[in-house]
């Protein structure tokens, strides 16, 4: 007779009774199997993995910017999944980039009929501003995203991720292999949360691949593909070094406002954005930094060759690393033991149980636009078309103690300052420092800062005036004009919506 | 002031603007615009062109402008660059130009 | 009045760069309408320098506009347009007598009652740019009470010399600085060092600043704007030469409240010069 056993009594037990013994292969079958036992995952094809990842129509796919305008896996994935005739899919990409602008046709065709973004640019943000979707584009933050995904408003179905180098077992990383990207800390949480990870690497390696920024045990197919990225597209767009002397005096500026702060002491921490001028304040704080003998305990990002300089010359203990934007960021990761890889969880998440925004104390950020309230929009251009991105602007903003602004008071015949953004990614009350090449002006609910500067002397002015500064040479801009169709919802770091994008009117 | 041949100033670059002025028989003053700030600004470049025309006494002709986001200073100065360069006038009234 | 280290120099032609020049403050800039302005451009660069000198932005900032020659057919329409627009200063390019400076001169009177400006206001500024220029430097420097500063340009000059710029310690441009610099003490007014061409060598730059400030020169024509912090850096006085300058007004501004005639500071009598050293050292001090 066969006795009936229960299980120990807890709460939420997945089983009334505990079965018997099967037999040592009957849940792993694929054990029995020695040559299926390592090689079980490996697909010769992407079609393949996609047959074998059992994606349907209307399901969640995902994937990670850490190549940025180097990109070329979700080109090829999505287009891949239009050739095999997949309807209605929603795209969860941590982020959107200008190379992506085959996206368009894959949305107009219905292949695509939702989008989860940290950001949309180029063609693809045109379109969906002039209405291109049915379904309003979700616009997250980085943080914001992992929220999303543990909150289980985003369910991903299947992850398609590109690493550089993978074993078949599925451990891989991005900084190691011809075509790497540095870290993958984005790819980190969809290998976690996805209900099927495929992987596609240009190079399988003997087993077992180390360091593993995403482990065997989160993996479920790999394919061989060739071009996964262009490492060398990595720095273009927002992320390169500048020449541009007035991109420079703003950098200096901001260098400048830092050091004199109250925040610039032994041990201080730092987080510089991916604009040019941001990147450009790095090389004027080392000035500083050296004359002053003040090194960093870290610095965070998006992370630069610029900042792994500094590293090497010991001015920064730490290297914290979420995205590398260059190739000798990602060569630092590889070869320091202090510059670290994280994951998008542990950067800026406002729900995970530790963020590193939570400990930076000093943050440049850009702005595409910035009111008198200092609400900071980098999501919409000057004639209300989706051209940017959420970023990790508004986690970084909410937690750092000063949050810096860089931006030019004017670009062309365009104020950065407004009366009123045309779209809020970042509330005012994050916002500290806001410096042009015309001049600073500092939140009024930091009035020591703004002191500070002052004794400084510093070219502070209250932001008021800094818009009629820009309004005097430029003229009083038209506001822009809408439709009331929404064509986006900006999410804020924690699910909730702090604005919308409607589509322009034209 | 007559615009008696077809002229153009200024350049495409950023902050500028192109200007071409060409002679019409038919008594009317032709004006148009193209802008990249043209939602924004549309109106006011509008405004400045009509006016360094009219300060020219120019009442015929047909002006292209091609804005690249230059401010007000820079289209006074291009449109009367043209409009002189097109009446092939060699001596500056500068009541008119100010 | 503001120190005058820095005259950045601004293409006539470039609506870009004139919409934008004084954010990097320098403390003069120079409209131009000679050397970077093709012939063809000439009217309209004219145009965009007039009507740019009203700009708000440049209220606070020197405005020079170097002209063309007056024996070229431009030279006397750009100093019309320059003088209606309010410019501060005229630079005259290849000045190579005192004459030129008082055939200048009578324009610009001219022009001044024509326009209602205050006669004399409009000052003067000779580019010399020759051998014959740097031999009668000290009669261009004192050739009118609206003259304030010349300067050396480089090129121009080498090439007349029949020779060219060596790098290091120059000895070509030994005899031309001193010459100058002499004239403009002798004469009172400011001396300005040859601009420096290569745009992206800081370092070459900053050695060349270094010769013409331990020389005397007040300040460097400068072609780029990055070159105007770079040089108001390196004549930023340093802590103790601040304090010291600090000490010095102090005391004779004390001085001149108690009534005395005399400035004294730590025992020691302090004459006119020093004092106005201190002043200099001060409006030094203003990097930005």
């Amino acid at each position: 007779m066969r006795t009936v056993i229960e299980p120990p009594s807890t709460q939420d037990s997945p089983v009334s009774i505990l079965p018997e013994f099967g037999g040592a292969y009957k849940n792993t079958p694929y054990l029995a199997d020695r040559e299926k036992k390592l090689h079980r995952k490996l697909c010769s094809s992407l079609e393949e993995a996609i047959q074998r990842s059992g994606l349907q129509d209307g399901m969640t796919i995902s994937f990670h910017h850490g190549f940025r305008e180097g990109d070329k896996v979700i080109n090829t994935v999505v287009g891949t999944l239009a050739k095999l005739g997949f309807k209605n899919l929603t795209l969860a990409s941590s982020s959107l980039l200008n190379c992506h602008d085959p996206l368009v046709e894959h949305i107009a065709s219905g292949v695509i009929n939702r989008i989860y973004s940290s950001g949309l640019r180029g063609k693809l943000g045109e379109a969906i501003s002039n209405g291109l979707m049915k379904v309003p584009a979700q616009i997250h933050s980085h943080g914001g995203r992992v929220h999303l995904l543990q909150s289980g408003e985003l369910k991903i179905d299947v992850a398609f991720l590109g690493v550089s180098c993978c074993d078949e077992f599925g451990n891989a990383n991005g900084s190691r292999g011809k075509l790497s990207c540095g870290s993958l800390g984005y790819a980190k949480v969809d290998a976690q949360y996805a209900r099927n990870v495929v992987l596609l690497t240009p190079e399988i390696v003997p087993f077992p691949n180390y360091p593993a920024s995403i482990s065997q045990d989160r993996v479920d197919l790999i394919v061989q593909m060739d071009d996964i990225g262009d490492p060398s597209l990595i720095g273009v767009g927002a992320a390169r070094a500048t020449r541009n002397p007035r991109e420079l005096l703003i950098a200096r500026r901001a260098a400048d406002v830092i050091v004199h702060s109250g925040y610039f002491k032994e041990g201080f921490s730092m987080q510089t954005g991916s604009g040019t001028a941001s990147t450009a304040a790095t090389r004027f704080l080392e000035e500083r930094m050296s004359a002053q003998k003040v090194t960093a305990s870290f610095v965070l990002g998006g992370i630069t060759g610029a900042i792994a300089d500094l590293h090497e010359k010991g001015l920064v203990r730490a290297v914290v690393d979420v995205q590398s934007f260059d190739s000798d960021a990602a060569k630092s990761l590889r070869t320091s033991e202090a510059h670290l890889e994280i994951s998008a969880n542990e950067y800026a998440n406002p729900t995970s149980k530790g963020a590193y925004v939570d400990h930076v104390d000093v943050v440049i950020l850009s702005a595409l636009e910035i009111d008198v309230d200092f609400n900071v929009n980098v999501i919409t251009g000057s004639d209300g078309v989706i051209r940017g991105a959420s970023g990790g602007h508004c986690d970084v903003a909410a937690a750092a103690n000063l949050v810096i602004v860089v931006a030019p008071l004017v670009r062309g015949r365009i104020p950065t300052v407004a009366r009123r953004v045309a779209t809020v990614i970042t509330p005012g009350e994050s916002i500290d420092v806001l410096v042009t090449d015309h001049g600073i002006a500092v939140n009024p609910k930091r009035p020591e800062v703004e002191q500070r500067l002052r004794d400084a002397h510093l070219p502070v002015m209250t932001i008021q005036e800094l818009r009629q500064r820009a309004v005097a040479l430029t003229g009083e801009p038209e506001p822009l004009e809408f439709t009331e169709r929404i064509v986006g919802v900006v999410r804020y770091r924690d699910g909730s919506v702090i604005d919308i994008v409607r589509q322009v009117k034209n | 002031m007559k615009i008696t041949k077809p002229a153009i100033a200024g350049t495409l670059e950023s902050s500028d603007l192109m200007v071409k002025v060409t002679p019409n028989q038919n008594g009317m003053l032709e004006v148009v615009v193209r802008s990249e700030v043209i939602k924004q600004f549309g109106k006011q470049i509008r405004r400045v062109i009509d006016d360094t025309l009219s300060k020219l006494e120019v009442s015929e002709g047909t002006v292209v402008v091609e804005d690249k986001g230059a401010l007000d200073y820079a289209i006074q100065a291009r449109v009367q660059a043209a409009v002189l360069r097109g009446a092939g006038s060699e001596k500056l009234n500068w009541e008119q130009l100010s | 009045m503001n120190a005058r280290r820095s005259m950045l120099f601004v293409p006539g032609d470039n609506p870009a760069m004139l919409s934008t020049a004084f954010v990097y403050q320098p403390d003069s800039v120079m409209f131009d309408l000679e050397d970077a302005v093709s012939a063809r451009e000439k009217d309209s660069a004219r145009l965009l320098v007039f009507h740019a000198l009203s700009l708000p932005a440049y209220r606070d900032i020197e405005k020079v506009v170097r002209i063309n020659r007056l024996d070229s057919e431009y030279g006397l329409k750009d100093l019309e347009a320059a003088i209606r627009g309010r410019a501060d200063g005229i630079r005259l390019p290849k000045t190579d007598s005192a004459d030129e400076i008082h055939e200048l001169e009578s324009h610009v009177d001219r022009l001044e009652k024509e326009c209602g400006r205050p006669v004399g206001e409009t000052k003067l500024i000779a580019a010399i740019e020759s051998a014959s220029g740097v031999v009668n430097a000290l009669s261009i420097a004192t050739a009118s009470p609206r003259m304030i500063a010349i300067a050396l340009a480089g090129f121009d000059y080498l090439v007349d010399m029949q020779t060219s710029r060596s790098g290091g310690s120059e000895p070509e441009l030994f005899y031309a600085r001193a010459a100058l610099l002499h004239a403009a003490r002798a004469a009172r007014i400011d001396a300005f060092d040859v601009a420096y061409g290569n745009v992206d060598d800081d370092e070459g730059f900053l050695r060349e600043v270094q010769i013409a400030k331990q020389l005397g020169f007040n300040g460097k024509s400068l072609i780029h704007p990055r070159q105007v912090y770079l040089l108001h850096r390196a004549y930023a006085p340093t802590e103790k030469e601040l304090e010291h300058a600090k000490k010095v007004l102090a005391a004779a501004d004390a001085a001149h409240r108690n009534g005395k005639g005399v400035v004294s500071l730590d025992g020691k009598m302090i004459d006119p010069p020093v004092i106005r050293e201190a002043e200099e050292v001060l409006r030094r001090a203003d990097v930005a």
